[in-house]
């Protein structure tokens, strides 16, 4: 059905692939999966300067077709013409790095054997100049025997002339084969890869590098542990300082709906459904995108700038005291914004055992999808006050939850690599890119994927437990004079009322017990569970339903049970994706079936310890 | 001397690479990040206080975070 020709971006990991992809095909993407593996396929329709459209597919970074990860094998895969789902490619547009050409003419090479119609795009020609650094075009052209275009992605140059080598390579004919992978060994091509590139640098001044002179400060032992410190914790209060404005935009937005829908419908099922169901229920969770992206743009800011790699640098040794390597700490790191992802990241640490470590504990991070029901609480429950310049009361809590959850991973790891992962530790070797400047197109195409994403589950996976729940808490109907509240009456409360006979002695009250089964699908659902169960409650009172969640928690939770249900969201297993993720990556149902059960066991004893504890302390 | 005995922002040379004591996974990675014999090389930056672990080195025009075991594999020579 689609027959317009498949140019795939090919290249290795920091050669800009990416930004020049988002330059090409701007905020026309899809992203999707390639069938029967969990690698993300992302690709985008441009037209050609004489008109006729194209498809480029944006290929996982490879440093050579001998795959060492799935990414890499779906790399070789769709260059060779063997990938499932994916058609061959009519054309090849290979990324290198121009300050970096010893290594990425290598790949280069073994693309060029291939016999593909190819073009090279000499990306990040700006930096390469900084460097001191001169490529000649032209010389590199005649060696590789392929045109060369001189880019810079994330600035939008040479994209035109890129696009005019591209029209040139697509013809009418029907793709052809490519040829076996060229047989030639990787010392080989890395010699001649090493010949090209220094017939090719017209002038090498002696190297001014400002990537190296701030990672003098950035790599320093004491001054950069102090900057990653402080870059996080700006970070994370960032997620709450910025995000009051646009939330309370969002819940003004929710309570005017609210209201329209309250008054242009009549009583009965379906405005009952629509107000206290969907918008109470819903509405709950979409107030949380600003936080949300604020934490993904932080996310995306380290990457793209090459921060994060020298984060990696910096924990390395801390992450060697338990058993794993510093490249754990970048999946882990986006573990904080989603455990699906970060999980998925993992691919790119060779060890399994470190892998598999990383999985497991990956969970604790805290991801996204607890702010709203940590920021819900803690709002509720912990006051506004200041105990330093700048630091608030609310925000070190936060913090505090954070930190939990990090200490808990460390211990885990430390566990696991001596009892079930046993080996010894693998390595930690990495390419530290060159530092840059974000580009604003490729933050925001990141950001607006990310909130679609969001957006897409508060409308399906949140939407339907949130009406489901509605329905079983709705029904049936409490008789008028009972003095029973509706929500224990219904079949939802029933079914609560044999979960809380196990989480009573941990202080958890029915509401929540009633709330912890939707939350199994995704945790944010527990604010819109307990939304919803309110809201039901309270229709009889006018004055109390116009009420924000928080306040009406504040009437009827003690203070240990709040923290207590704050302590077991900082451990529990509570998200069908995470569970499902790490069964596709694991390969099979041990691995998820351990890490539910260690992290509920986990859960339970530390929301008790804490419930306890508060109560005994008199809180 | 071995890499990791290299003192910091002295250029080198790599003489030798020791691929036996490097697990097979491991010795075609430092292949890829462009580790081979007559490449330049220079320690860029340690990190931590305790042992100084990881190293950050400068091979050919890549900067590349290696552990000091297994820089320990690689054999450097004075660049002349």
């Amino acid at each position: 059905m689609n027959q317009a020709p498949l140019i795939a971006l090919v290249g290795n990991p920091n050669a800009g692939k990416s930004a020049l992809f988002n330059a090409l095909t701007g905020a026309r993407q899809k992203v999707a999966n390639y069938p029967g593996v969990t690698v993300e396929r992302r690709s985008g329709r441009m037209a050609l300067p004489d008109g006729r459209p194209i498809e480029l597919v944006d290929l996982p970074g490879a440093y050579s077709l001998e795959p060492s990860s799935p990414d890499e094998a779906v790399t070789r895969d769709v260059v060779l013409g063997r990938q499932a789902g994916e058609r061959t490619p009519s054309a090849l547009v290979v990324v290198v790095d121009a300050s970096n050409l010893d290594n990425h003419l290598r790949f280069t090479l073994q693309l060029i054997a291939l016999g593909l119609p190819l073009v090279v795009a000499l990306n990040m020609v700006d930096l390469a100049k900084r460097d001191g650094l001169d490529i000649d075009t032209d010389a590199l052209s005649r060696e590789l025997g392929v045109p060369v275009i001189p880019t810079v992605a994330v600035r939008k140059r040479g994209l035109d002339e890129l696009k005019n080598a591209v029209a040139g390579l697509v013809g009418s004919s029907a793709p052809k084969a490519p040829a076996a992978a060229p047989a030639e060994d990787i010392v080989t091509l890395q010699r001649r890869a090493r010949k090209i590139a220094e017939a090719a640098t017209a002038a090498e001044t002696p190297i001014r590098q400002f990537t190296r002179t701030l990672d003098r400060i950035v790599l320093h032992p004491i001054s950069g542990p102090i900057i990653l410190a402080a870059l996080l914790f700006i970070m994370f209060q960032a997620v709450f300082a910025w995000s009051e404005a646009p939330i309370g935009w969002i819940e003004d937005g929710m309570a005017a709906l609210s209201d329209l829908i309250a008054t242009a419908l009549p009583d009965g099922f379906l405005k009952s459904l629509i107000v206290e169901g969907i918008i109470a229920g819903v509405g709950a969770v979409v107030v949380f995108l600003p936080q949300i992206l604020i934490l993904f743009l932080f996310i995306l800011l380290l990457e793209a700038s090459g921060y994060m790699v020298r984060a990696a640098f910096l924990m390395d040794r801390l992450m060697a005291s338990v058993g794993l390597s510093g490249r754990a700490f970048i999946p882990l790191l986006s573990s904080f914004a989603c455990a699906v992802p970060g999980i998925m990241s993992t691919r790119t640490i060779e060890d399994p055992k470190d892998r598999l470590t990383t999985i497991l504990i990956a969970p604790l991070m805290t991801c996204s999808a607890r702010l709203p029901v940590y920021t819900l609480i803690i709002a509720a429950f912990i006051p506004n006050s200041t105990v330093g310049p700048g630091i608030g009361l609310q925000g070190l809590v936060l913090f505090a939850l954070y930190v939990a959850g990090i200490v808990g991973a460390l211990i885990v790891a430390l566990v696991i690599r001596r009892t079930v992962a046993k080996g010894a530790s693998g390595g930690f070797m990495m390419e530290m890119p060159k530092y840059q400047l974000p580009s604003l197109r490729d933050m925001a195409i990141g950001l607006w994927q990310r909130a679609w994403i969001f957006l897409k589950r508060a409308g399906t996976i949140i939407l339907i437990s949130t009406v489901i729940l509605w329905v079983l808490a709705s029904y049936p109907k409490v008789p008028a004079d009972s003095g029973v509240k509706q929500s224990e009456y219904s079949i939802a409360g029933r079914i609560a009322k044999g979960i809380e006979v196990v989480v009573s002695p941990i202080g958890f009250n029915h509401e929540i017990s009633l709330a912890l089964i939707p939350a199994m699908a995704a945790r944010e659902v527990a604010v819109s569970a307990i939304a919803t169960v309110y809201a039901i409650d309270d229709t009889a009172d006018e004055e109390v339903v116009s009420q924000e969640l928080g306040d009406r928690l504040k009437g009827r939770w003690s203070l240990p049970t709040a923290l207590a249900f704050l302590a077991w969201f900082v451990f529990a297993p509570q998200c069908i994706s995470t569970i499902a993720v790490t069964r596709r990556e694991t390969n099979g149902w041990k691995w998820p079936m351990f890490m539910v059960g260690y992290l509920f066991v986990i859960a339970y004893v530390a929301a008790g310890a804490t419930y306890w504890a508060a109560t005994a302390a008199g809180l | 001397m071995r890499l990791d005995q290299l003192p910091l922002n002295r250029t080198a040379r790599i003489a030798s690479i020791d691929w036996t004591i490097l697990a097979p996974s491991e010795a075609r990675r430092l292949r890829e990040l462009g580790f081979d014999e007559g490449v330049a090389v220079e320690a860029l930056h340690a990190g931590g206080l305790i042992g100084r672990d990881p190293i950050a080195c400068r091979v050919g025009r890549m900067t590349v975070a290696i552990r000091r075991a297994h820089a320990s594999a690689v054999t450097v020579a004075d660049s002349e």
